[in-house]
């Protein structure tokens, strides 16, 4: 069995940051897993600017703050990094079995440093009736497909949900040529930042309902419309409120939820409601040892949060690692 | 040439199973199915259950194919290297009342041979069903019931016929069936004179008697057998056989998360209604929970809308029975419609029609499967009203349809060499971690991982591809793949360039479900 | 008369309170920071926005990379600017920050890339 001192699990802005920060507490014996074929997560996709504003005091596009991050970490060499791997197993012992093409791995880790951030919610969490045409898409999806494969998803989109990601891609399928029919939104005003209402919404004079819900979905084999209804103070459906927009995408923008499966399996207390680890300290987990950082152990507003948590994170690592051992491999550094 | 012995119409688990069963003899079978892949009509909402044969009338084709299909469907689960897990079911009663209904069912499906049926109290069912609710007084408990993935036996079936010489045309919609002369002779012999002057002697014998024009061409078969499911009251009109109609009835469903897998031990049925078993619980083959179904008759064939009213009634029905069902773990929902067949009033079956089954009168009232040799129209076999237990009666039904096929002069001789078995597809994470490794080791692809939720690999994809996937719901399908808790939101796009890759096809042109559903609708360029 | 901003330059997003007078602002309030001062100006006078997108890449690991204005445009010109941008190919890999149009629209900004085709491997 291959032994590590520490293992990352995650290669976007949180890996990276706790990596590096672990490094640079002394521990030389890391390995960073990622699943996709680059470094950089979520942030590749996000193509648009407000990252960084905090923690580099710039004004920066997503790629350009996780390049910051990746060309640092490429300098240093006591990081291993593997790419297209996937961790399909841990267990409370911290032996990790991770996949990658032709390899299927053990590896037992002295700490890991967990890092997956998170999945969306999706339309069937939003319970919407109707029916299951083509044209229904997360909104995370729909900006995969435009800003990594430039893929169109759709000409007349009708949003769900005003928080940032829903902004975001309103102002993205305008940009692309997209119709943006309307962003619907349950609650009484926006869970995103003023800020991408102004140059999402205002700026394009896109349709914004408040105290809205699409009720309905039609459309046989592809999206033809929804229904729209405006809801009271619970959130019930007011009588004769129902109005129809045709449409042939429907971007269901409703929320996010930490991706802690993995550390679930191993036994780690979660938190029903958020889907995050119970713990009483920071980046901690009910296993000691291992660790959660970025958005797989809060979400998040802004990136610049998630890597202030995830050099805390890489912190307490190399502190745990020295704790119960003589101290990391290759302690000859100074 | 376009000329079968057998044109089989509709690629759901009827018409797939009689393929297959046929493919064991000397003949050319065709089947033809209107939607881009096999089983994307009614096979597709199946909930996958294998039902012991309780809830049957006794003397009904229903009751007697389901117990022999429970049997079979066993045997063809080794054979086709699909999974089949007993189960068992309980009907359960919450009164004393429906304790006697409990009997009444017991003594029905015990002259069936329904084997092993008891009826257990409440400390079984405390013990054995601890998250069955307090109230629950007695069940009839049949430990046969079984469990399958639906459409993995649909692409397992077919998949042996291929290989077994069957041939199948997808996109291939029936649009009018043509009697050639010989049949028009039995049907209306004075026209077939006027037309080509034709009597019983010019007759050519073993001569194909239909004439099958579909959207990808004409097919001639001497024998058509009738497996459409909805639309089986369409084809048949289109030879003259107009008794019943096929009327839609809808059953919204509602997956669970698989983190709750454990709410159940055994398939739990409350007592059948008039028009339906009622409202389930049950564990899919995939391992979720699934509440459901509604049963709804409406107008439309093709709609498959899940609605906010049956989403309340399903969980009332269900907490009925199992109080802990939290709605928040409801995970996906979609719907199903059964073919029912009722008698259209336009005319009857003559007494000299030939049936295996002594039952005539009950066939057309909705009540039991329709399948019988239409004399009128020599060579012509309908199967239609295939509701439950359809999937559980298919292979039965196959058997029944091959034995019909042959009392109307089909000749069955049988192959040399038959494969019959069918390696089992891939799944990693069935499998041992020293098996996987191996897997893994001599294919790279299967440590490629696409989908996360459910940890399929680029390997399995490609095979669902060569099975016959064309469609991103076909690869869900046969592999789980963006059927997991994130919806394909992860693997999307990956699956895309896979099927785009390995069906030639641009990304633009890869879709959900066959034309018109598309994923997207443009590119830069 | 007296318009209500919400700034845009950071994630506060200060409300801003903005009098006008013969389309120019004469005094600003509400702002926490110097850059709100200089956004309200120039939202009243001539409004400018960063533009984000991605180009069509031939020949490279990607099908298109992202790129963005070095500098805010006219907010009146984004539209124009996305047709130009959707004529662009690249063939030759960029780096972070590499210019990929100069003087794009003649607007003095160029448009760069925001993305390392070099980091990406097929």
């Amino acid at each position: 069995m291959i032994e590590k001192d520490l293992v990352v699990v995650g290669g976007g802005p949180a890996g990276m940051a706790a990596a590096i920060s672990a490094f640079e507490a002394g521990v030389e014996d890391i390995l960073l897993l990622e699943r996709d074929q680059y470094l950089g997560g979520i942030l590749n996709q996000c193509i648009h600017t407000g990252f960084g504003i905090d923690y580099f005091k710039e004004v920066l596009t997503g790629p350009e703050y996780a390049d910051r991050f990746v060309k640092k970490i490429r300098s240093i060499s006591q990081i291993e990094i593997s790419l297209r791997t996937f961790v399909v197993r841990l267990t409370r012992d911290k032996v990790l079995t991770y996949l990658k093409p032709g390899v299927m791995q053990e590896i037992k880790a002295k700490a890991i440093i967990m890092a997956t951030g998170c999945r969306e919610k999706t339309r069937e969490m939003a319970h919407i009736a109707g029916t299951r045409p083509a044209g229904i898409f997360s909104a995370g999806l729909a900006q995969k497909l435009i800003n990594i494969e430039g893929l169109l998803p759709g000409n007349e989109v009708v949003i769900v949900g005003s928080g940032d990601i829903g902004l975001i891609m309103a102002r993205r399928f305008l940009l692309e040529g997209a119709k943006v029919k309307a962003v619907v939104e349950i609650q009484k005003k926006t869970r995103g930042l003023m800020r991408n209402v102004v140059q999402c919404i205002e700026d394009f004079d896109i349709p914004l309902y408040f105290s809205h819900k699409i009720s309905k979905i039609y459309g046989k084999d592809r999206v033809e419309a929804v229904d729209v209804v405006k809801v009271d103070d619970n959130f019930n459906e007011i009588a004769d409120s129902k109005f129809r927009i045709d449409c042939d995408t429907v971007l269901v923008s409703v929320g996010l939820i930490p991706e802690n499966e993995l550390i679930e399996m191993a036994g780690v207390l979660i938190d029903k409601k958020t889907n995050s680890p119970v713990s009483k300290e920071v980046n901690k987990t009910s296993i000691p040892g291992l660790f959660v950082c970025g958005n797989s152990f809060k979400v998040y507003d802004v990136v610049d949060s998630v890597s202030r948590d995830s050099v805390l994170a890489g912190r307490l690592a190399a502190e745990y690692i020295k704790s119960v051992c003589n101290g990391p491999k290759d302690s000859g550094r100074r | 040439m376009n000329e079968y012995d057998v044109a089989i119409i509709g690629g759901g688990v009827i018409g797939t199973s009689l393929a297959r069963e046929l493919c064991r003899y000397r003949l050319k079978i065709a089947l033809l199915e209107k939607e881009e892949e096999l089983a994307f009509g009614v096979s597709k909402s199946n909930s996958g259950i294998i039902h012991p044969g309780t809830q049957n009338p006794p003397h009904s084709l229903k009751g007697r194919l389901c117990v022999q299909g429970n049997i079979l469907a066993r045997h063809q689960s080794r054979e086709l290297g699909f999974d089949f897990k007993e189960v068992g079911e309980l009907i359960v009663a919450f009164n004393e009342e429906e304790v006697s209904r409990l009997v009444r069912l017991k003594k029905e499906a015990e002259l069936l041979k329904v084997p092993k049926l008891a009826i257990v109290g409440r400390s079984w069912l405390r013990k054995k069903e601890p998250n069955l609710s307090e109230e629950a007084i007695a069940a009839l408990y049949a430990p046969t019931a079984g469990i399958v993935s639906p459409y993995r036996w649909v692409y397992d079936l077919s998949e042996n016929a291929v290989k077994n010489g069957a041939e199948v045309f997808t996109l291939t919609k029936v649009e009018n069936i043509i009697l050639t002369h010989s049949t028009m002779l039995r049907v209306n012999p004075e026209q077939a004179k006027r037309v080509e002057g034709l009597t019983e002697q010019s007759a050519p014998p073993n001569k194909p008697r239909f004439e099958i024009h579909t959207t990808k061409g004409v097919f001639k078969a001497r024998y058509v057998v009738n497996a459409a499911g909805l639309f089986e009251d369409k084809i048949s009109r289109m030879v003259g056989i107009d008794y019943f109609e096929i009327t839609p009835r809808k059953g919204e469903e509602f997956l669970l998360d698989k983190k709750r897998q454990y709410l159940t031990n055994h398939l739990l049925f409350p007592l059948p209604g008039k028009t339906s078993k009622g409202v389930l619980i049950i564990r899919t083959s995939d391992g979720n929970p699934m509440i459901g179904p509604t049963a709804e008759d409406i107008a439309d064939k093709e709609d498959l809308s899940t609605s906010d009213d049956g989403l309340k009634k399903v969980l009332d029905s269900a907490r009925k029975m199992v109080p802990s069902i939290d709605e928040n773990d409801i995970i996906a929902y979609f719907a199903g419609l059964r073919p029912v067949a009722s008698s259209s009033g336009l005319g009857t079956p003559s007494r000299g029609d030939s049936l295996r089954s002594s039952d005539i009168s009950s066939s057309v009232a909705g009540d039991d499967f329709i399948i019988r040799h239409e004399d009128k129209v020599p060579g012509f076999v309908n199967v239609a009203g295939i509701q439950s237990p359809g999937l559980t009666s298919a292979p039965a039904i196959a058997l029944m349809v091959a034995d019909i096929l042959k009392d109307h002069g089909l000749s069955l001789k049988k192959k040399l060499f038959f494969h019959g078995h069918r390696r089992k597809t891939v799944h990693l994470f069935a499998v041992s971690s020293r098996d996987a490794k191996k897997i893994i080791k001599k294919d790279s692809r299967y440590g490629d991982i696409v989908c996360r939720c459910e940890m399929i690999s680029a390997g399995e994809v490609k095979d669902a591809i060569k099975q016959g996937a064309k469609t991103l719901d076909g690869i869900k399908f046969r592999t789980r793949a963006q059927a997991g808790r994130c919806h394909g939101t992860f693997c999307t796009t990956r699956l895309m360039k896979i099927l785009a890759e390995d069906t030639g096809r641009p990304l633009t042109g890869v879709t959900k479900r066959g034309r018109g559903s598309e994923i997207v609708k443009g590119k830069r360029d | 008369m007296t318009k209500k901003l919400t700034c845009i330059e950071c994630p506060v997003g200060c409300a801003l309170s903005v009098d006008i007078e013969n389309c120019k602002a004469i005094s600003i309030s509400g702002h926490k920071c110097p850059k709100g001062e200089k956004y309200a100006i120039s939202e009243i006078e001539n409004p400018l926005r960063i533009l984000t997108s991605v180009v069509l890449c031939e020949n490279l690991p990607l099908e298109v990379i992202p790129v963005r204005t070095d500098k805010a445009i006219p907010k009146a010109k984004i539209m124009e600017a996305m047709s130009e941008i959707k004529k662009i190919k690249i063939s030759k890999p960029v780096a972070v920050g590499e210019v990929v149009v100069k003087n794009f629209l003649g607007l003095s900004v160029n448009l760069i890339a925001t993305r390392d085709t070099a980091e990406i491997s097929a």
